[in-house]
């Protein structure tokens, strides 16, 4: 048999039917759904009377629209309350496992699907959200839908699809202290730009992206939609196992032999072939900042804020040229000297438990160096990615370096990744923010968003402006 | 869905690449529950001065006269003209709901994000992707040509402009079929009710797990 991509053999396990001209009709194991782009769906099964396919295939949460500080007086919003509601009614009516706001597993879809073993080494996954690529750490087949397809794999557990090219981003070398996957991937996007990774499945392979941990690798995944790609992948090892192992949804007993021994499987074959291939050298990836209004905006916290004069074409030159001017900032300006008004630690990029941990570690320091949340920090909020890791982060004892540290300790969901809730930016305000989006507006109408790591943020935080956290950790 | 054949339509140019979902509907309309009513909110933050909110009365809100969509002459545009990586970002599918409610049928673009791409094709608009030397020339002649209009024929894969010019363009002959025919992609994958169980029955043996 030739030699196969990971991608391949997800594919291949999961093809109904193919259309003469290779639209395929692809089956879908699992679906997360939350309330922002479902509502329509479930409108639209009811006036044509269909049911879903298969109940259980479904997890469904609010994330976008909840409050993150007293929930127990409800949403203030009407509209974002009718919203959610919403969802409740319907996963109600048709029977699907809902954690609700109340409930303590509640979080961000990217999130629990992987804490609770709904996300699981070769499946097909869908949400209707584009960071479903996260859940491509798991050797998942997962990429973000419409409402119209949230509909149709409601109704039918398949979807139509043409096969994606392959493209493999290999990170090979130790990764200097201080710098994580988040740094990768704003590397690897600042390289191969927004749209770079079109029409591909990018799978992260190389002794670095072994070596991160599962976390890590969702980080990594989570922005492969930032590279234009639907998906992206890790192959299977025994990480991915061992952090299967014990999650409620996985396997049990003689299954779950039988799954290791298949997702043991879940890697491209020696000499598979790649539409694409693209390298990066670990060793040479420093902490990185976004500077502008696209992730690929991107530098070194040694780096400066370029200048559109330079940039490599005329287009590119008018799109540096609005962001400056929007994220009011100047040509050869330091990344250092850039002074920020809030920070946000959170999203489905970086709010699980080793974020938490990477950012309290730089609180800590800053406590034991006699530093807190700086001055002129309007605010710095952390907002753990789920119920669960909310709690595993109590039990440890980070919310208390936190709250002595000057931050804000809130409940689980998008909060201010993109401001559906109370959690927002103010016109002109400058955000320390490690969610994955910079676009115009994301965080909050003329919020001026800088992507970066937990660590960085947190660094950000206690000085007021961005520092090299590996100077700071030193 | 209603059927896409031919369109003879006004252009509107939207000269800036990246064009993001977020810029095309903000979230704060992401709220509502209906799919329809998102055309006067497409575009909204560079579209009006003042801050958007859902329930407000739109007519009554403060153009801004420096975007080009709101000059008179690309008043009734049917046909948008953009950059590189058209609707990159959220994978909100009010992003086509928004411009087709605004009026929008086609969009010309070099490039286009997979997603947005794809949701376009469920809501009858057409996302056609021409070279970017060729989209270069259509931005010039709609600045150059007031009431600038193109000929868009879905069965021939063309795209005519006023001086007789054709290009040519790819479109999937599936997804060519259900927009020309403006059928529902449900009903359309019942047909294969059958395939699915088989499927299922065959996969259940493999990997049991799955369906535990
Ligand atoms: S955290 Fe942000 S990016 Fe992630 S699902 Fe929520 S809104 Fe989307």
């Amino acid at each position: 048999m030739q030699p196969r991509t990971l991608y391949d053999k997800l594919w291949d396990d999961h093809v109904v039917h193919v259309e003469p001209d290779g639209t395929t009709l692809l089956y879908i194991d699992r679906h997360l759904v939350h309330e922002v782009t479902s509502p329509q769906a479930f409108e639209g099964l009811r006036i044509n009377g269909r049911k879903l396919w298969r109940v259980a295939s479904v997890l469904a949460t609010p994330d976008h629209n909840v409050p993150t500080s007293d929930r127990a007086a409800g949403i203030a919003d009407p509209v974002s309350r009718t919203q959610v509601e919403t969802l409740d009614a319907n996963c109600r009516d048709f029977g699907l496992t809902e954690f609700a706001m109340d409930d303590r597993r509640q979080g961000i879809v990217h999130v629990i699907g992987p804490e609770q073993g709904f996300t699981q080494p070769g499946v097909t996954l869908v949400c209707g959200d584009s960071h479903t690529s996260t859940h491509g750490a798991f050797a998942a087949l997962a990429f973000g839908i419409g409402t119209s397809e949230v509909e149709h794999v409601m109704a039918t557990q398949c979807l139509w699809q043409k096969k994606s090219k392959a493209m493999l981003v290999r990170v090979d070398g130790e990764l200097p202290p201080g710098v994580t996957a988040k740094d990768i991937v704003l590397a690897v996007i600042g390289r191969i730009g927004t749209a770079g990774g079109t029409g591909h499945a990018i799978e992260f392979g190389g002794s670095a992206i072994r070596a991160l941990s599962m976390e890590g690798r969702m980080t990594l995944c989570n922005m492969a939609i930032e590279a234009g790609a639907r998906a992206g992948l890790v192959a299977v090892d025994e990480r991915t196992i061992e952090y299967m192992r014990g999650r409620p949804g996985a396997p049990a007993g003689e299954n779950w032999e039988r799954a290791v021994a298949y997702w043991r499987t879940l890697t491209s074959d020696e000499g598979a072939a790649f539409d694409a291939i693209v390298e990066l050298d670990a060793t040479a990836i420093r902490p990185q900042v976004t500077w502008g209004t696209s992730p690929e905006m991107v530098t070194g916290i040694d780096g400066r804020v370029p200048d559109p004069a330079e940039a490599p074409n005329p287009v590119k030159q008018a799109d540096w040229t609005r962001a400056l001017q929007y994220m009011g900032l100047k040509a050869h300006t330091p990344i250092t000297e850039i002074a920020v008004d809030k920070v946000f630690i959170g999203s489905c990029t970086n709010s699980r438990i080793e974020d938490l941990r990477a950012a309290a570690e730089v609180a800590r320091w800053g406590l034991r160096n006699g530093r807190k949340v700086a001055a002129g920090v309007r605010q710095a909020l952390v907002v753990p990615g789920s119920g669960l890791v909310k709690a595993e982060a109590e039990a440890e004892g980070l919310d208390q370096v936190f709250i002595e540290a000057g931050f804000e300790w809130r409940d689980p969901g998008c909060s201010m990744c993109l401001a559906m809730n109370a959690d927002r930016l103010e016109p002109g305000e400058r955000c320390a923010s490690t969610s994955n989006r910079n676009f115009e507006g994301r965080q909050g109408q003329g919020g001026r968003t800088h992507l970066v790591s937990p660590a960085m943020a947190a660094a950000a935080a206690m000085f007021g402006h961005f520092v090299d956290v590996r100077e700071v950790m030193r | 869905m209603q059927p896409f054949t031919r369109l003879d339509g006004l252009v509107a140019p939207l000269d800036r690449a990246n064009v993001d979902t977020d810029a095309i509907i903000p979230k704060q309309f992401l709220k509502s529950i209906k799919r329809t009513g998102f055309g006067p909110n497409a575009f909204d933050e560079w579209r009006y001065l003042d801050h958007g909110e859902p329930g407000m009365d739109n007519s009554k809100r403060p153009l801004n006269p420096d975007f080009v969509l709101n000059q008179s002459r690309y008043q009734g545009a049917s046909v948008l003209l953009a950059r590189e990586n058209f609707g990159c970002g959220s994978s909100r599918e009010h992003a086509p709901w928004a411009l087709e409610d605004y009026g929008f049928r086609a969009i010309i673009a070099p490039s286009f994000a997979d997603i947005f791409y794809n949701n376009c094709f469920k809501n009858g608009l057409l996302p056609i992707v021409l070279p970017a030397e060729v989209v270069e020339q259509l931005f010039r002649e709609t600045d150059a040509a007031e009431g600038y209009r193109l000929l868009i024929d879905l069965e021939a894969q063309t795209v005519a402009t006023p001086d007789g010019d054709v290009f040519a363009f790819e479109v999937d002959a599936e997804r060519k079929h259900r927009l020309l025919h403006g059928l529902d992609d449900i009903g359309i994958t019942l047909r294969f009710t059958d395939q699915i169980k088989a499927y299922e029955a065959r996969r259940k043996q493999e990997a049991p797990w799955l369906f535990a």
